[in-house]
């Protein structure tokens, strides 16, 4: 199994952000998450990257159980993230911002820093073209030397995506890859993800386009007040009851 | 490649007039005030180091440059330690001092931590103050030997020791230089920016805070220490806080998080202060306000200011060419449309 989830609750005081969640992230497909705002979707992500301990249950990666593991640790054995707002470095350049992607798979310290060993110069070599070709695979080459701050909503999710990549990770979480973005600027993230899956990675993403959730997910998890309330294709969840009515505003679901 | 030769030629510029300073002017009272500044800025280039390029605002900087140069002091004059032995002793002392406070004091954030070291520092103060027997407390500690012969060169006269400061601040820009152009210090970048990116990307964020707040503590003993032995006579108030707040204003006024900060913020308010000095107290008065327009208008200082305003006239000229390079090529497939018009006719 990839990524498993074992009966992960996340209590912030009295609230149950994530309550009992079981799912597993199938390897090499488009897993997506949805559910009304507040469903604790955002606190799932923050729980599987490690940004958050968990109160109770299991997070297996790749058979190794990372529940304790700080969000560094959980980095180097690859699992990459993004947020929903980028968190970049909006005075830098975009290839600025990318090279510290790869600096995990890095060892040079403060010393190799300062006395410039050969080291540091093979690494930060290293660090730069990984970051060229991130950059080209998320079709950014030409705005390389540009300031961030200068760049479109878009290509910003673009250089959020890069950053990720540059980590060689194996799976990908995606925090709203397409809010902000404008029909046709969705359409190229799309294409873009379908792209990363193609290159041999796995994608978990919280969405809220539902046109293209349906469109580009193999799997789709419901949450709705920090429970899964549906699993399955695009097409028997968008057929459940329980999340219609989750969505669309029951007064209860029995 | 023409900005970097350029930026090569600035630093040559002024390294060149640093150099001839104290043949150029032969006033002692301004030698004396430069070689002052040159120990305020290796302080302020720790404080930067942490503050600007970590993030990580950090007010108990003046104790721990009280630290070095009582450490420098009470070495030198009660244990009767050599000179350099006990120099290079109070800057690893204080910088262990700093890595114990920096493993507690880290696992607070932002200002929280601002606070929690500004309590450190105050701490540190009046332990200086109260322990009379160690420090000498509000009476001072006097006797601080200059620093002693290196081979044949002696640092007894002004020119000497302002030569030795201008090495010591040629190193430690150098070192900083270095770091910030580097993988490491483009990690604590990434920290600043932010420090869950930061976790994310597989940056363990703590090691990496802990080693930029241990190398800026060490700046800011080696700069106590240096005082200590320039000016050599300490008392208690080089660990209070207005002392902090000095650095404070340097740094910001200077640009925070920029390499070239330290030196124009320091040299700017110190030159300004001396020439308001006929006010009194009265200069803060003027200081207050001017640096709270700075803070609005210029939150990153003279030297992040300048870098900006660059950026922007970068940035406006390459639109520019985009927009003409657009015109043209419109222009000539009109041109082109036009041509076979006329052949079609």
């Amino acid at each position: 199994m990839f990524l498993h989830v074992e009966r992960l609750t996340k209590r912030f005081g009295g609230l149950l952000a994530v309550n009992d969640v079981t799912f597993s992230v199938e390897q090499g497909k488009i897993n997506a998450i949805i559910g009304p705002n507040g469903a604790g979707k955002s606190t799932f992500f923050n729980l599987i990257s490690g940004l958050y301990r968990p109160t109770s249950g299991t997070i297996t990666f790749k058979g190794r159980d990372i529940t304790r593991l700080p969000a560094n640790e959980r980095a180097k054995l690859g699992i990459a993230r993004t947020f929903q707002t980028t968190h970049l470095f909006e005075q830098a350049t975009v290839i600025d911002n990318v090279i510290i992607g790869h600096r995990l798979r890095t060892s040079s310290n403060l010393f190799d820093a300062i006395l410039r060993t050969k080291r540091h110069r093979r690494e930060e070599q290293a660090c730069k073209e990984k970051a060229m070709e991130v950059l080209e695979f998320v079709g950014l080459t030409g705005v390389a030397d540009r300031i961030v701050a200068n760049l479109s909503q878009e290509q910003k999710k673009r250089v959020a995506f890069a950053l990720a990549l540059a980590t060689d990770p194996e799976l990908v979480l995606l925090d709203e890859p397409a809010a902000g973005i404008n029909p046709d600027e969705t359409e190229g993230l799309e294409e873009l993800i379908v792209k990363m899956v193609k290159g041999g990675l796995t994608v978990c993403l919280i969405e809220h386009k539902m046109s293209m959730i349906m469109k580009i997910a193999d799997r789709i998890m419901v949450l709705n007040y920090g429970e899964k309330i549906a699993e399955g294709t695009p097409e028997e969840v968008r057929n459940n009851e329980a999340v219609i009515q989750a969505y669309l505003g029951g007064s209860a679901i029995a | 490649m023409a900005i970097f030769e350029k930026r090569r030629l600035w630093l040559a510029v002024l390294a060149a007039l640093a150099l001839a300073f104290p043949l150029l002017v032969t006033n002692g009272y301004y030698l004396h005030m430069m070689t002052i500044s040159f120990i305020w800025m290796i302080a302020v280039y720790g404080l930067n180091l942490f503050a600007g390029y970590t993030g990580y605002l950090s007010l108990a900087h003046a104790g721990f440059f009280a630290i070095g140069a009582y450490t420098l002091g009470i070495l030198t004059v009660k244990a009767g330690v050599p000179f350099w032995l006990a120099f290079v002793s109070a800057c690893l002392l204080t910088t262990l001092i700093g890595a114990l406070v920096g493993l507690v004091a880290l696992r607070t954030k932002e200002h929280f931590f601002a606070i929690y070291t500004l309590c450190v520092g105050y701490i540190i103060y009046l332990v200086i103050d109260k322990w009379d027997g160690l420090t000498g407390g509000v009476r001072g500690f006097i006797g601080i030997p200059a620093p002693a012969d290196i081979g044949p060169l002696s640092f007894q006269t002004p020119v000497a020791q302002y030569y030795l400061l201008l090495f010591f601040l040629a190193a430690v820009v150098f070192i900083m230089y270095r770091l910030v152009y580097s993988l490491t210090g483009r990690t604590y970048i990434a920290i600043r920016n932010s420090e869950e990116l930061a976790l994310t990307l597989g940056i363990s964020t703590m090691k990496n805070k802990l080693a930029s707040f241990v190398l800026s503590v060490f700046f800011t003993s080696l700069a106590g220490a240096l005082y200590a032995s320039f000016i050599r006579f300490l008392g208690p108030d080089i660990a209070y806080v207005s002392v902090m707040f000095d650095f404070l204003t340097y740094l910001l006024v200077g640009g925070i998080g920029t390499l070239a900060g330290p030196v124009v913020g320091t040299l700017l308010v110190t030159f300004l202060s001396q020439q308001l000095q006929f006010l009194q107290d009265y200069r803060m008065l003027i200081f207050g306000p001017v640096l709270t327009l700075l803070i609005i208008f210029y939150p990153h200082g003279i030297a992040g200011g300048f870098i900006r305003f660059k950026a922007k006239r970068e940035e406006a000229r390459r639109l520019k060419l985009e927009a003409n390079r657009t015109v043209a090529e419109l222009a000539a497939s009109r041109q082109g449309r036009s041509e076979r018009h006329v052949k079609e006719g």
